[in-house]
């Protein structure tokens, strides 16, 4: 049709067109960026504090003022108005402008941070160096890309994050869920750490220096976490060190199963975690553009859950590695370990088997069966043959290629960079072991759900286009049927955008929240029963 | 293999077909002459709006229907022959069936006004309407105006769609407050402050005398009956509801009075013929129901109730308690149960009426006078929850108990402030009780042990 226009021009008709503060607040963000740009091409400025600080100014300024341009003068209400005619988030040409520099970007942090100014032995240069001054002044040492990126990344959750809440301003579930990922990036994934870092050394670390540790940051997102010289840091820093190395471990095994149980996965992922910070405010624009095909469902279920059994074996080698034989030195050897690691392996298998086969699909059952025989005898053959790698392949191979393909590539890359063409959670649905873990646990044991308001959908189709997942959130609802799915992070805006009330995020009893009968659609109760005989 | 054919490929004749699918191996062809495949009719606004493309309004991915052996065949009915069981196509095709499911739905009203078949002048039904909206309004320099007549549903509906691209919009209401036939006066009166403050100009106690044509049989003006007064438009939406789509019906023998006849088994007084959704009308009202009931819900289920019947289990159309639900602008409305508006309620019909003082918010409770039994509820901007409604009105709840309850009912999104301790004040001091609300509790919501 006429208005799917993909023309590059910036204005045009409204819905679609910006106005003069919103091109003026574009500029001014622009202006931010470009400070940051000359940095990288060396452009010395004489007073780093002071550029840097108009330059992250700037952006933060120009992000804020087009959005309080875009909601201020609107009622309270959804704002997804010509959402599908502008360029940028549908895919128009400023959405591949944006996707390729993002790209561009992820490749250079990842993989040449020389030509952001990176210095190892000396001072930094370009926009690194732009940074130092902040930098120094949080943790006491130069900045490093990392730093740069993860500067950038807290001022894009910041200012987003703002605008979100100005777009949703009628919404507290998603005000909330805002301030929280607000917080969590600001204090646990930026600040603490840097904090912690000035402990390094001191005697309350028995001289000891800790590895970089983003407290929420769980393994295996955090897939290094377990590696030799986090794990030497940790145990090297006295008591703090010992008591985050405990942490470490009781988040995944512990404290997340009990979140997961109360309210489902969405207390990480859509209120923790800095992946799925970002993807809720800076990536709030694009969350129309998940596929929701069932072809993108099946793709998404076998290469998650792929990529926990990589992490898994990867973890077990890189531990494996490190670990002794003899076990009058220290109680965990390589083959404890390796025995540990089957029987916890083979303990939620079997109680899967036992006790939730019936909520598997055919192929998830063959899926589950499958890894495990692989797991198990990559297990045995080590075990048996004695050999010192570990699953055919060195440790550190594994580690590498882990690092390499999910870690750079996956994580950051595809799943950011191409936020304007995917959408905004393709690395959290397609590639994040974590998400898929919670996700496991989500569907078979989780009090939480979305619950279908009776005969209510009228299969409009904005859950679904706006599930930021995939899901087609309207294939259940239309049923009636509840909507109990790994993947849901629980974002809570398919419930946001229904005009008509249908769909409700809450935790209940475990009984009955799976309904796959077709219930209440307003018939009378005689002829449901008939329809849900199966 | 008996052949099934369905009229119509809107909600009630796809619920139809996919439930004669799930029932049995007939064979079913689907006929529609306005779209390829299904999509959802109350999703087209959106995407005018651009909030969906039109690809996101079709609930079903496109190989569903090959999936599951419904035939489609994308033509225009012509008439249809009952004594050779047959169907003529536009272009001479000629469909035989066994049984044949009429869902042809509604088309928009016109009253016979001067001028309403001008171009700029239309209705918003189709997916055709949608398309001709498209160019008849694309944006506020093509349309510098529009009128739209009609308060009801569609009328607003269009007045948003309309001004989501910055194009003025009159719109003449025939009532003296927005759809008070339906709302009892409280919600329609907040709907009107809403329609005002969405700058919509909204001339209530307003009907349409004629459309003013240019030289080139376009729309120029249009004439206001109560005032004379003629306001410029480049185009004019005519909402002022709909009425049956069975124009094709006329000669074909089949009872047709302002919709297709039908019997409570939904069969119409031709062998083999039913009728289901907006183009059925019931020989005799249901209840409190309209004998033609032009909702989406009641065409699914008419669609599943035909099913049955068709596929050997002969049921008869027998719905449940009504409700329905809608959005005016940012404001949800659900309803469950009765709520009459003044003009239509009866003596014994009791109104509760609460309304935030500064938020548009409000509900009203329908209870019979003497019983204290709960007719009904409607809720703007509180979300209900189906079961607990469904469930209440079933056991005759008392209104004091709904009441005191109201808090299970509540399906607002988590952490919402909640209204039920103002409401249940209100209450108090209205009907001079002492009722203390109850706490939320899972265990009656979910009713497990």
């Amino acid at each position: 049709m006429s208005t799917y226009d993909k023309s590059m021009a910036l204005t045009g008709q409204p819905p679609k067109s910006l106005s003069t503060s919103q091109k003026l607040a574009t500029l001014t963000g622009v202006t931010g960026l470009g400070i940051m740009l000359l940095a990288i091409f060396n452009v010395s400025f004489p007073n780093k504090t002071l550029w840097l600080s108009i330059s992250l100014s700037a952006l933060f300024a120009g992000i804020l003022w087009f959005s309080w341009d875009a909601y201020s003068q609107k009622l309270p209400g959804i704002k997804n108005d010509g959402v599908w005619f502008k360029s940028i988030s549908n895919r128009g040409f400023w959405a591949w402008v944006a996707g390729l520099s993002l790209t561009g970007f992820y490749i250079i942090l990842y993989f040449y941070p020389e030509y952001l100014g990176l210095v190892s032995d000396g001072d930094n240069k370009g926009v690194i160096g732009l940074f130092d001054p902040l930098s120094k002044a949080l943790s006491g040492n130069p900045a490093s890309q990392w730093f740069v990126y993860g500067t950038l990344y807290t001022v894009a959750i910041l200012a987003f994050g703002i605008k979100f809440l100005w777009k949703y301003r009628h919404n507290r579930y998603e005000k909330l869920r805002t301030w929280s990922v607000m917080f969590f990036q600001t204090a646990f994934a930026f600040i603490i750490p840097e904090l912690m870092a000035r402990l390094n050394g001191d005697k309350i670390l028995n001289g000891g220096s800790l590895p970089y540790y983003d407290l929420k940051n769980v393994w295996p997102l955090n897939y290094y976490n377990f590696e030799s010289y986090r794990i030497k840091g940790f145990l090297s820093s006295g008591d703090i060190g010992f008591a985050l190395l405990v942490f470490g471990i009781l988040s995944i095994f512990v404290i997340t199963p009990i979140l997961t149980y109360k309210y489902g996965k969405r207390w990480y992922c859509s209120w923790v975690c800095g992946c799925g910070g970002l993807a809720e405010t800076a990536g709030d624009s694009f969350r129309q553009l998940s596929d929701k095909s069932t072809f993108a469902w099946k793709v998404e279920r076998w290469v998650v859950h792929s990529v926990v059994v990589f992490v898994t074996l990867m973890t077990t080698a890189v531990v494996y590695s490190y670990l002794g034989t003899d076990t009058s030195k220290y109680w965990l050897t390589k083959s404890s370990f390796l025995i540990g690691v089957a029987v916890l392996l083979t303990l939620v298998f079997v109680w899967v088997m036992l006790f939730k086969r019936d909520q598997l699909q055919k192929d998830a059952q063959y899926g589950a069966i499958g890894y495990f025989v692989i797991i198990m005898a990559l297990l045995g053959m080590h075990f048996f043959s004695g050999d010192g790698n570990v699953f055919l392949f060195k440790s550190e191979t594994l580690r590498k290629s882990y690092s390499f393909l999910i870690g750079s590539i996956f994580s950051g890359v595809i799943g950011t960079g191409f936020y304007p063409i995917f959408g905004s959670r393709v690395w959290c649905r397609f590639g994040c072991p974590m998400a898929a873990i919670l996700g496991f646990q989500q569907r078979l044991f989780s009090r939480f759900r979305i619950t279908t308001n009776g005969g209510q959908c009228i299969s409009c189709g904005n859950c679904s286009t706006y599930c930021e997942m995939g899901i087609d959130v309207r294939a259940y609802a239309q049923k009636g049927e509840n909507i109990v799915r790994a993947s849901c992070v629980g974002c809570g805006i398919c419930s946001a955008v229904c005009p008509r009330g249908v769909l409700k995020l809450e935790n209940g009893p475990l009984e009955g929240r799976i309904d796959s009968n077709q219930v209440l659609l307003g018939n009378d109760v005689d002829l449901m029963t008939l329809v849900n005989q199966k | 293999m008996e052949n099934i054919v369905i009229i119509g490929n809107g909600i009630a004749g796809v619920t139809a077909a996919r439930h004669i699918r799930k029932l049995s191996d007939k064979r079913i062809t689907l006929i529609s002459a306005e779209t390829d495949y299904f999509f959802s009719r109350t999703a087209l606004m959106y995407v005018y709006m651009g909030h969906m493309k039109f690809e996101h309004t079709q609930p079903y991915e496109n190989g569903f229907w090959k999936k599951n052996r419904i035939e489609l065949v994308k033509g225009f009915v012509t008439q249809v022959i009952p004594e050779d069981k047959k169907v003529s196509l536009d272009g001479g095709k000629s469909i035989f069936y066994d049984k044949l499911i009429i869902a042809t739905g509604s088309k928009p009203n016109k009253f016979g006004w001067p001028g309403q078949d001008l171009d700029g002048v239309q209705g918003l039904y189709s997916k055709q309407d949608l398309d001709l909206l498209e160019q008849n309004a694309p944006n506020n320099k093509v349309c510098k105006r529009a009128v739209i007549v009609g308060g009801g549903l569609i009328g607003i509906e269009l007045a948003e769609m309309l001004r989501t691209r910055d194009i003025p919009v009159t719109f003449l209401v025939r009532e003296d407050s927005f759809w008070n036939g339906i709302l009892p006066s409280g919600e329609s009166q907040m709907i009107n402050e809403h329609i005002v403050e969405h700058h919509i100009d909204l001339r209530l106690s307003s009907s349409l005398k004629e459309i003013v044509s240019d030289e080139n049989g376009r729309v120029k003006s249009i004439i206001v009956e109560e005032t004379g007064e003629e306001i410029p438009c480049d185009l004019v939406g005519l909402t002022a509801g709909v009425t049956p789509n069975i124009d094709f019906l006329k000669d074909s023998g089949i009872e047709l009075g302002r919709g297709v006849k039908v019997n409570r088994f939904l069969e119409t007084n031709s062998k083999d013929i039913y009728a289901i959704g907006d183009c059925a009308e019931q020989h005799k009202a249901i209840g409190n129901r309209r004998p033609v009931e032009a909702v989406w819900y009641t065409g699914r289920m008419m669609g599943e109730t035909v099913a049955q019947t068709i596929c050997g289990n002969k049921i008869p159309y027998n719905p449940g308690h009504w409700f329905n639900s809608a959005k005016f602008l940012d404001i949800e409305y659900q309803t469950y149960g009765w709520v009459f508006s003044e003009r239509r309620k009866k003596a014994e019909e009791v109104h509760f009426h609460w309304r935030h003082p500064k938020e548009k918010i409000c509900i009203t409770i329908a209870f019979h006078k003497d019983s204290k039994e709960l007719l009904g509820i409607n809720t703007f901007g509180i979300r209900l929850r189906h079961e607990i409604f469904d469930r209440w009105l079933t056991e005759k709840r008392n209104v004091e108990y709904v009441l005191e309850h109201l808090m299970d009912a509540n399906f607002d999104p988590e952490f919402y402030k909640t209204y039920e301790n103002d409401i249940v004040n209100q209450f108090n001091s209205d009907f001079g009780k002492s009722i203390h609300s109850k706490k939320k509790s899972l265990k009656r919501i979910f009713q497990f042990a």
